[in-house]
């Protein structure tokens, strides 16, 4: 995301060529085009978000005929893509691992039907986890559909692979996954790029319905097809994983650490980035041998053979889950989660590798594990957002209610005590559905229910759960907090913005006709900053749940997110002053939580911070006291 | 070779002073790598960037994108929380420099903030604290290789940028130079 922080280089265009330092989303979306794809589909999520920002930020650089898009959601974007693919074009189609989740339909029947131009999946997965609800592991999601995965360990190795995934794809008519994780996306590298070649692929579409549109009669036979490719792949000597240090141990191998018997290290992704340079800091690179497997699944069943028959014992470094650790079959020599050796959950950081490999080793080496740090700071809402005052309405309004919450920005309502649950995109209005059918024998003490969405996660799977609510009699107030963007991954367009990523102008789909086509009678559209009109909407929205025909009540709150530049003068900005009538209560400061609002001492009157207000003017409103005025 | 820890509160300009080292590394022929913090962090919480340079030709370089705690030479505190949040990263020896009123933990410090709003540029703090910091003579370049990149990268708000700078390097000349009283 890159609000606010890149302010100096908003003019700028990417470009290309030479020595580029690059993000390692960057760097896949050169390996994309250097592959010649033809479409590239996603739906934005961290650490994901920038492989197709950068293509689409390159748009003047690729041919018009590559088509981008951001997607209305994960499993979308995968069908899209995968029909190119069908016609014999490359495609790929890219996601954050719990958007993989909701395109496992998809996946798991493209893997039986398998592709015909190179298809890839990217799904970016967040040890950590930082920016998500699981630290799910996308390769055992590979695993699962029998598909092909490779892990790179580095920016650099993210953009090669991206070139061998369309080959190994190619190959074998299968789709294969890139699994990035989160430091290999965020990180940086310098690296030479070159120009790209044009795409040249026709669409070429051949008919074949007992593989297209298989029955599952033939599902089964596609099913036997699928488990020869894989046996194939694991035996494709180009993908037998090797050994880092090959060169450093061929003066002393074999030999043995210590007088004990022989081991050896098999890591993936950017664990093996990590290890290798821990290894060099202790002088273990001619001491032990350390492999590179750059496809976890299927693993290649030569090298497994070879390395059992070798060594006595075997770490297994991965992250986030035992990928390759199950596929050695064996409880005996092979170390890793299954055995303790190794946490069960959580990112695999360097100082955390450091203490596995000297205990593993039986080598004397102080522990540099970072010492546990008080988190700091909390992450809050930006000073004047929207979804601040609708989540202070909602709080004065529903004082006692349960609030469903949903995945976005709009998920710090947690700190303003206005988000309850968390779950998964669109879960919001299931869950407040949920909630009401839990309670609604209890007809006196009953709570109010008031859910929160944002206008991207309403669209991508918000919609089947408000039909359901509708049509299963539940009552709850809905807020959609329509800021125009899908701002919490760098602002990305919804579908109202009424234009594709070509510029073509498309229907601009409007929420309040959406919702009213769900079947909700109650629709309103208010702006949150109207702090006193918001709330009396928010109270009919309620009385209309309590009424003798009543159902679930929509308010949108709709304003536009003030870090998006397409809205940069969307407000009226005022400077803010506090007066002298401000007691010290820090009321704005407890239930507003606006960052530009700074608490001095205990009881003293707040202060304003003027490089962080926006002129909003909402907390005029907020304080009982008179404590802010404008200048 | 040189580790830098770039700490601060989202919103501040990390990547931006990790993007300004990185290509002036870059410029001077050395490979670097980087890790960053996006997404939900950035929303005020405090971020970190993690940047390694090393020669393009010799090895040993660098493989792994994050420093280990204890390894850092550098940590830029662009918050007054920075260096009590990230400080473990330093060696024995390395240098912090932060933005901050009073001295923490034995860190050089700036009132970079203040400094910045008189500029009337509040959101400049970064640079002045980075300004203050290449006078140190702990980092793997000089002043003047910093500035040359700021101008090449250019944008609209140059001038300002280069005011802010050019205000922090003035203080860390008069300090480092042994006119100012020492603040350490």
């Amino acid at each position: 995301m890159r609000a606010g922080d890149d302010a100096v280089f908003e003019d700028e265009e990417i470009v290309l060529t030479g020595r580029k330092i690059l993000l390692g989303n960057e760097a896949i979306a050169c390996g994309l085009l250097e592959s010649a794809c033809t479409m590239a589909t996603s739906y934005p999520g961290t650490p994901a978000s920038e492989i197709l920002g950068t293509l689409v930020e390159m748009k003047s650089e690729i041919p018009r005929e590559v088509h981008l898009e951001w997607s209305i959601n994960e499993k979308v974007a995968f069908e899209v893509a995968l029909a190119n693919s069908f016609t014999g074009r490359r495609s790929v189609t890219i996601m954050k691992q719990v958007g993989l989740n909701v395109a496992a339909d998809p996946l798991m029947s493209a893997a039986y039907t398998g592709v015909t131009g190179g298809f890839v999946v990217i799904s970016a997965d967040d040890p950590g986890p930082q920016s998500s609800q699981t630290e799910q592991d996308s390769r055992f999601m590979a695993m699962l559909a029998k598909i092909p995965v490779l892990d790179p360990s580095s920016p650099l190795e993210a953009r090669k692979m991206a070139k061998e995934a369309f080959l190994l794809s190619e190959k074998y008519e299968i789709p294969v996954m890139l699994r990035p994780t989160i430091r290999v996306c965020h990180g940086r590298q310098d690296m030479e790029v070159e120009g790209f070649p044009f795409p040249k692929d026709q669409a070429a579409f051949q008919k074949n319905p007992g593989r297209w549109a298989a029955t599952p009669e033939f599902r089964f036979m596609l099913h036997g097809l699928l488990n020869k490719k894989l046996e194939e792949i694991s035996e494709d000597m180009h993908h037998r994983p090797g050994m880092i240090n090959a060169e450093l141990m061929a003066d002393h191998f074999p030999q043995t650490l210590t007088g004990e018997n022989e081991v050896c290290i098999v890591t993936s992704g950017v664990v093996a980035a990590h290890v290798q340079e821990i290894m060099a800091d202790l002088q273990l690179l001619d001491k032990v041998p350390l492999y590179q497997v750059s496809m976890p699944f299927p693993l290649s069943s030569a090298f497994r053979d070879e390395l059992l028959g070798r060594y006595d014992r075997i770490l297994v470094l991965e992250e986030t889950y035992p990928v390759m650790e199950l596929q050695f079959r064996n409880g005996e020599k092979v170390f890793g989660r299954h055995t303790g050796t190794v946490p069960p959950s959580g990112e695999l950081l360097p100082e955390i590798l450091g203490d596995i490999l000297t205990d593993f080793l039986h080598l004397d080496a102080p522990s540099k594990r970072a010492p546990s740090v008080l988190p700091v700071r909390r992450p809050t809402l930006c000073a004047g957002c929207p979804h601040r005052s609708a989540f202070y309405a909602i709080r004065k309004v529903f004082p006692e209610g349960i609030y469903p919450g949903d995945m976005g920005c709009y998920t710090l309502g947690l700190n303003l005590g206005a988000v309850d649950t968390v779950l998964c995109m669109g879960a919001s209005i299931s869950q407040a559905s949920g909630f009401y059918h839990a309670f609604k024998s209890q007809k006196t003490d009953a709570p109010s229910i008031c859910a929160a969405v944002g206008d991207s996660t309403f669209f991508h799977a918000g919609i089947p759960a408000l039909i359901n609510a509708v049509v299963q009699g539940a009552r709850f107030v809905l807020v959609i907090l329509d800021n125009r963007t899908t701002a919490i991954t760098g602002h990305q367009p919804t579908p109202t913005f009424g234009k594709t990523l070509d510029g073509m102008e498309v229907s601009k789909v409007s929420i309040p006709d959406l919702v009213r086509a769900c079947g909700v009678q109650f629709v309103e559209t208010e702006d949150p900053y109207a702090l006193e009109s918001f709330m009396k909407s928010l109270k009919r929205a309620h009385d209309h749940t309590l009424g003798a025909r009543g159902g679930v009540a929509v308010v949108i709150a709709q304003r536009p997110c003030l870090m998006d530049r397409l809205h940069a003068d969307s407000w009226n900005r005022m400077e803010i002053q506090v007066t002298e009538e401000c007691t010290g209560c820090h009321l704005c400061v407890t239930t507003f939580e606006c960052p530009a609002i700074v608490p001095q001492g205990e009881q003293g009157p707040v202060r304003i911070d003027q490089a962080l207000c926006s002129g909003c003017g909402v907390c005029l409103d907020i304080c009982p006291h008179g404590g802010f005025e404008t200048i | 070779m040189q580790q830098i820890i770039v700490s601060g509160v989202g919103g501040q300009g990390v990547l931006f002073i990790t993007r300004l080292l990185a290509e002036t590394a870059l410029k001077l022929n050395h490979s670097l790598l980087i890790s960053e913090t996006h997404g939900m962090a950035q929303r005020g919480g405090i971020v970190i960037s993690h940047l390694k340079i090393f020669s393009r030709h010799s090895s040993p370089g660098f493989t792994s994108p994050l420093i280990r705690p204890q390894h850092a030479d550098i940590l830029l505190g662009l918050h007054p929380e920075s260096i009590q949040a990230h400080g473990f990263y330093l060696t024995k020896g390395g240098t912090a420099y932060c933005n901050s009123i009073e001295e923490t933990n034995g860190a050089f410090f700036i009132d970079a903030t203040t400094i910045a709003v008189e500029l009337a540029s509040p959101l400049s703090a970064n640079l002045v604290l980075l300004g203050y910091a290449s006078t140190g003579k702990k980092l793997f370049c000089a002043p003047g290789h910093l500035m040359d990149t700021l101008v090449q990268l250019g944008g609209k708000n140059l001038p300002i940028s280069l005011r802010a700078f050019e205000a922090g390097k003035k203080e860390g000349e008069l300090f480092f130079g042994g006119i100012a009283p020492s603040k350490k």
